[in-house]
């Protein structure tokens, strides 16, 4: 008796995959069309935007200190609704009242400062939080806090209190908070800006392999070393979109970001500093690159 | 003045946690110091000592300058005026109406001063950060960007003309040319008034890159001090306490595996050069 509910299900998953690859744009689980936004004074915040996300992908986003990207993160889960325009979430819109409580579910926003996303006293009541709110019945909020700190690595300090857990540790709450509601999308609004580099290091893995699980990853940083892990870099200024492509391609536009406020990674302007003293040297973004580069150099003495 | 710490120890409360435990450190004058540490290391608690915002729970020695803080009749608003103090994201601090005001604030707490003599004052403060004064003035902190209000908020704490300065994490939050102009800011800070910079970071190539010496704070401890060259790349396992190799040290160590060594203080255009002058010499 118990299989034939769980094959009925996979069996309707599997319909809905299917139908959604023949129909492509299903696989779009964001969509942003012509997208303005203003706050009430007028200055516009945004202009014009067109950003299209697939599921599965790890998308970041950077931009100059005012150039929309904050805005664009609450645009995302209908904190904002757009002025002009229309943000789409797995084909909900979310100027539809109606589907606001939907698209929260389906998109989960993590925040830069830990000591602000948290409420609980005691972490699994921190990350049950979500789960209680959407009206999901006890074991299942067993089954969703046990999912979600695993998720993060954080089962040891399920019954700790977030406070006396460090910076890196209690983003990894917040996360799981958010995880928890089991969100098809998780946006970093720079979650690591205020984290020590063990910190960062830990919220970035735990990120990564997230989105090696399937999940749809949308990283806005300061920090060009960070976005060298995504799929895609979309880069704003001003409020509009200017540059879009694989790390690769966008870090080869050095004069374009450093226009607009931005910069390298720090082994990609090493090289080019190498490069410009005459120094054959590949194209790299990571230290390892680096390194692998200057062993060579190094070899051919 | 030089800052000049023995045995320090912190603890919160009577059986509370001890936050910085025998710490010893001299700072010069002069310096541009880094400080750096995980999150939980003491760093913060050691430089709230240095103006006397916490106490110690026990400590042989702790002058700055001609100031005794282990002293019960040290003069900590004189003090206060000559050691000035940035917090993080000290732009949440920022509170007045007007910029004027907000940058005002703070000499009123320490001089009673005529209206001329505080406008001049502010004026050159809001100046020495690099913002233009008539422009600036009257508008309200609230409406600036945010590289701009962190700009007010240190000219808030510059406006005493401290002879120190400390800064927690003063580039946190800020885009790449918001963090390299704050970097810039504190270079030439550094050559004014302020005569020594005391300055937390996570950032690691920030601090190669700008500091003369730096203290690696483990524990409530400092685990290890000196020039950041000798600081970092003697270490092993930085990893283990929070923290990571810049990247000149990385690939210096990497390279020094492969058998190849290169002689650097570990800033990046003083590692370029010597790198390429080793690749010359092989070839």
């Amino acid at each position: 008796m118990f299989y034939i509910p769980f094959t009925c299900e996979k069996f309707f998953w599997v319909l809905k995959y299917n139908k959604s690859i023949k129909r492509g744009s299903l696989l779009k689980i964001i969509e942003v069309k012509n997208l303005t936004y203003a706050y009430a004074k007028g200055k516009e915040v945004l202009k014009n935007l067109n950003i299209e996300i697939e599921k599965g992908e790890f998308v970041a986003i950077i931009g100059h200190n005012g150039s929309g990207k904050s805005t664009f993160a609450k645009l995302l889960n209908a904190l904002f609704v757009p002025k002009e325009g229309e943000v789409l979430v797995g084909g909900l819109n979310t100027k539809d009242k109606n589907s606001v409580h939907e698209i929260r579910k389906k998109v989960g926003v993590v925040f830069q400062n830990p000591d602000n996303q948290l409420v609980a006293s005691i972490v699994e009541d921190d990350v049950a939080f979500g789960p209680e709110n959407i009206g999901a019945k006890r074991e299942e909020i067993e089954e969703r806090i046990n999912f979600a700190l695993d998720a993060v690595n954080m089962q040891e300090f399920r019954k700790r209190t977030p406070t006396k857990l460090s910076g890196g540790q209690k983003q990894r709450v917040a996360i799981a908070g958010v995880l928890a509601i089991k969100p098809e999308v998780l946006v970093l609004d720079e979650s690591t800006a205020m984290l020590d580099p063990r910190g960062r290091r830990e919220v970035i893995e735990i990120v990564k392999d997230l989105n090696k699980k399937g999940m749809t990853v949308i990283l806005i940083t300061h920090y060009m070393e960070e976005v060298v892990n995504a799929d895609r870099v979309i880069v704003l200024s001003e409020g509009e979109k200017i540059l879009e492509g694989t790390p690769k391609q966008i870090f080869a536009k050095k004069e374009e970001l450093t226009r607009v406020g931005l910069s390298l990674p720090p082994a990609t302007i090493l090289a080019d500093k190498l490069r410009e003293k005459g120094v054959n040297i590949g194209e790299v973004l990571t230290p390892q690159e680096l390194k692998e580069e200057l062993c060579k150099l190094f070899v051919k003495i | 003045m030089q800052i000049v710490c023995k045995n320090l120890t912190f603890a919160y409360g009577k059986r509370g946690v001890t936050a910085v435990k025998n710490l010893s450190l001299t700072i010069d004058e002069g310096e541009f110091f880094g400080i750096i540490g995980e999150t939980g290391s003491g760093k913060s608690t050691f430089i709230q000592h240095l103006n006397g915002l916490v106490k110690p729970t026990t400590c042989d020695e702790l002058t700055v300058g001609e100031f005794n803080l282990l002293d019960k009749k040290c003069d900590y608003k004189k003090l206060r005026s000559k050691i000035g103090m940035v917090f993080q994201y000290p732009e949440y601090q920022l509170f007045a109406e007007t910029v004027f005001e907000d940058v005002a604030f703070g000499l009123k707490n320490f001089a009673s001063l005529t209206k001329e003599e505080t406008e001049k004052m502010v004026k050159e403060a809001i100046e020495v950060v690099g913002l233009d004064y008539e422009k600036i003035k009257n508008k309200s902190p609230f409406d600036l960007s945010g590289g701009q209000k962190r700009r007010v908020a240190i000219a808030g704490v510059l406006v005493t003309k401290p002879e120190v300065l400390i800064l927690d994490e003063p580039a946190s939050g800020l885009d790449p040319e918001g963090k390299e102009q704050l970097l810039s800011l504190l270079h030439s800070l550094h050559k004014s008034f302020v005569k020594t910079i005391i300055m937390v970071s996570h950032d690691m190539n920030t601090v190669v890159e700008h500091c003369t010496k730096v203290a690696l704070f483990n524990k409530g401890e400092i685990y290890c001090s000196g020039r950041p060259s000798e600081v970092f790349f003697k270490l092993e396992g930085l990893e283990e306490i929070g923290l990571e190799q810049p990247l000149t040290g990385y690939l210096k160590k990497e390279l020094e595996l492969k058998g190849v060594n290169i002689e650097s203080d570990l800033t990046v255009d003083d590692f370029v050069y010597n790198l390429v002058k080793k690749l010359k010499q092989g070839s």
